[in-house]
């Protein structure tokens, strides 16, 4: 038991459990029916279930983007990948009438072609990973509206609107395809050299490099498999509301996204990364969110709260404050 | 005499030339004093974020909060003169508390940055969300600014020529550029961020005060912040919570395509005035060319971005 609470104690997320679990704590005081569930037309219905369907979209970008992390990148498209993927998605289905499992994959193949000129930049021309994919994010929005000319494009195709809010099994598919990406990408990390060769790139570029490995394949798959999974986010946000907004759908969700996975205990100057921290890390930005609408809370306001609770995340996993804590403890203890 | 660190800025004002020169030849009425005051005069806030920024990103560091620092500190200059909702404190009074809350906040950001080690890109991220809800809770809605120091503030200027005028708006920028530049080439302080920019470890090593100097240059971008704040109540006559959203991102361009390097140590504010000036000069373009529309001048700015980038990297490579 004992070693299970050290290992607990040691890992990378255990700043953003603790985080999690206080304010789960603080809803099961001050909010009604928070744990409760039901079920209607055979699908579960409850905050909770609320929670991880609003916070799939930030799970799926920040799986991608902890992978881009890792590799001591990153990566600010995400956001316009996803109005990229919806929009294009939107207006094939709608004015050159493709049925909406092609005019899908056409936005996920674009989605992942900007995930490939990101990794192009940032490998071939060494441009820093900020500035590479801050292009993109000014471009990808230019082209979303370009693609939609402007407009919110709406839409009733029944495929993609199941896409966004539909159910399976009492959980709506959007929780399914988080887990079903968070375990396929997990176990390619675990099962194949893939999740070493990240690390190792992220960790020492140059030794890697020495070692034999072809670092430039290692940083081009990590943003094509971010952009990737911002496209299928695009898909899923344009399905949910049964629209593609290109100026702004997806907007400002690139730093959502940034923030689970250093909360989840990744950190930004790469190397080691834990996929399970990010997706804890999203539930507790997610959590937060909601808690917060729940308590009524003027939405235009919660951004303070949710910037005191990275900031006391990103302290506690601060090594200096830790230190400076444990001195004057022990300072404490030995004068008693 | 010209010197190959040159070649960046060279390029910045080629282009600049360039662009403006066939805007003039494309565009009737282009060429004209009154454009170029409005260069300044329209973009007087973009510049003075930029200022701080330029010493944030030559020190190696870079500053998202900015957009939210000019919401909080014009909503908050709109709440302490306004008489009827707020404190009707005196104007000038309101604006020097302003600054100092710009400047305070900016010292804490540094604090974070320096003692605590959370990268600038994550404390300046959760100011950024932190001052956006902050400006929300002085005031939900705008609050139009009605007092005479401020409509005298707006209208005053001073005369070029016989028909034009220099608006006060656009001096406060190059009063700011000027205090800025000489901060820069002139003190020690200025000298220590393109040490700490080029390399933090050896500035450490030759005994320069590199965690003063941090928080100090963190401090003077909050108050660039806030005054590019008071600039923008300025301007528009009011203060507004959600003014200035993603602001930050325009800044950081203004400031890579002036030729500074976000890896830090090499840059100049003349770049930084070229820079904003070139981003000023494609939305004039926009605004005399009805045709064109906001898709395509975010793909100008992209791509301008993208050129810019690679022409650095072509030359740093030799």
């Amino acid at each position: 038991m004992s070693g299970l609470w050290s290992h607990f104690r040691q890992s990378r997320y255990f700043w953003a459990v603790i985080g999690l679990m206080t304010l789960v704590f603080f809803n099961a005081l001050f909010s009604d029916n928070f744990f409760k569930l039901e079920i209607r037309e055979g699908n579960l219905y409850g905050t909770l279930i609320d929670i991880l369907h609003q916070g799939s979209i930030v799970m799926l970008l920040g799986i991608g983007m902890t992978l881009v992390i890792a590799t001591k990148g990153i990566d600010l498209s995400v956001g316009s990948i996803m109005a990229m993927s919806g929009s294009l998605a939107a207006v094939l289905l709608t004015q050159y009438e493709l049925p909406f499992f092609l005019a899908g994959i056409i936005g996920l193949l674009v989605a992942c072609l900007a995930g490939l000129w990101n990794g192009c930049l940032i490998t071939y021309l060494g441009v820093q990973p900020i500035i590479a994919t801050l292009i993109l994010m000014v471009i990808g929005r230019g082209l979303a509206m370009l693609i939609a000319d402007g407009q919110v494009i709406t839409f009733e195709d029944p495929a993609f609107v199941t896409f966004g809010n539909g159910s399976f099994c009492y959980l709506p598919l959007s929780v399914w395809m988080v887990m079903l990406a968070f375990i396929a990408v997990s176990f390619l990390m675990k099962r194949s050299s893939l999740g070493l060769f990240i690390e190792a790139t992220g960790d020492n570029e140059a030794a890697a490099r020495l070692a034999g490995l072809q670092v430039n394949w290692v940083k081009l798959f990590a943003y094509m498999l971010c952009g990737l999974l911002a496209g299928l986010a695009g898909l899923m946000a344009a399905g949910r509301i049964k629209a593609a907004d290109p100026s702004q759908s997806g907007q400002m969700l690139e730093l959502d996204a940034i923030i689970a996975v250093v909360v989840g205990g990744t950190a930004l100057t790469g190397g080691r990364f834990t996929l399970l921290g990010t997706i804890i890390g999203a539930l507790l930005i997610q959590t937060l969110t909601t808690t917060m609408y729940i308590q009524g809370v003027a939405s235009a306001i919660s951004p303070m709260p949710k910037a005191l609770v990275i900031l006391v995340v990103c302290l506690m996993q601060s090594k200096v404050l830790r230190d400076q804590v444990q001195a004057l403890w022990l300072k404490q203890r030995s004068s008693v | 005499m010209f010197h190959r660190l040159h070649l960046p800025i060279f390029i910045t004002a080629v282009v600049f030339l360039l662009l403006f020169t066939s805007a003039s030849l494309l565009y009737e009425g282009f060429f004209s004093t009154r454009v170029v005051i409005n260069l300044f005069y329209d973009n007087a806030f973009l510049g003075i974020a930029a200022m701080g920024m330029t010493f944030v990103i030559l020190s190696g560091g870079i500053d998202l909060s900015v957009g939210s620092m000019i919401a909080f500190s014009s909503i908050l200059v709109a709440k302490l003169v306004d008489s009827e909702m707020g404190w009707g404190l005196p104007t000038p009074i309101a604006m020097i508390l302003t600054l100092l809350c710009g400047t305070a906040f900016g010292f804490v950001l540094g604090v974070l940055i320096q003692v605590f080690k959370i990268p600038p890109f994550l404390a300046t991220l959760a100011g950024m969300f932190f001052l956006r809800g902050l400006a929300f809770t002085v005031s939900m809605e705008g609050i139009t600014i009605d007092q005479p120091f401020y409509s005298f503030f707006t209208y005053s200027g001073i005369p070029i020529g016989s028909e034009n005028v220099l608006p006060s708006i656009a001096l406060i920028f190059l009063v700011t550029f000027a205090i800025s530049f000489v901060i820069l080439k002139g003190t020690r302080f200025g000298r220590n961020i393109y040490a700490i920019g080029g390399n933090e470890a050896s500035a450490l090593l030759m005994g320069l005060p590199v965690a003063s100097t941090k928080m100090r240059l963190y401090a003077f971008n909050g108050f660039t912040g806030a005054l590019a704040g008071l600039v923008a109540s300025l301007y528009t006559g009011a203060g507004n919570a959600s003014m200035a959203v993603g602001f930050e991102l325009d800044v950081i361009t203004a400031v890579v395509i002036g030729g500074t390097l976000l890896t830090g140590g090499v840059g100049s504010l003349w770049g930084t005035l070229l820079g904003v000036l070139i981003l000023g000069t494609i939305q004039m373009v926009f605004v005399f060319d009805g045709r064109l529309n906001s898709a395509w001048l975010r793909i100008t700015m992209g791509l301008l971005l993208l050129l810019f980038i690679v022409f650095q990297r072509g030359f740093s490579r030799k």
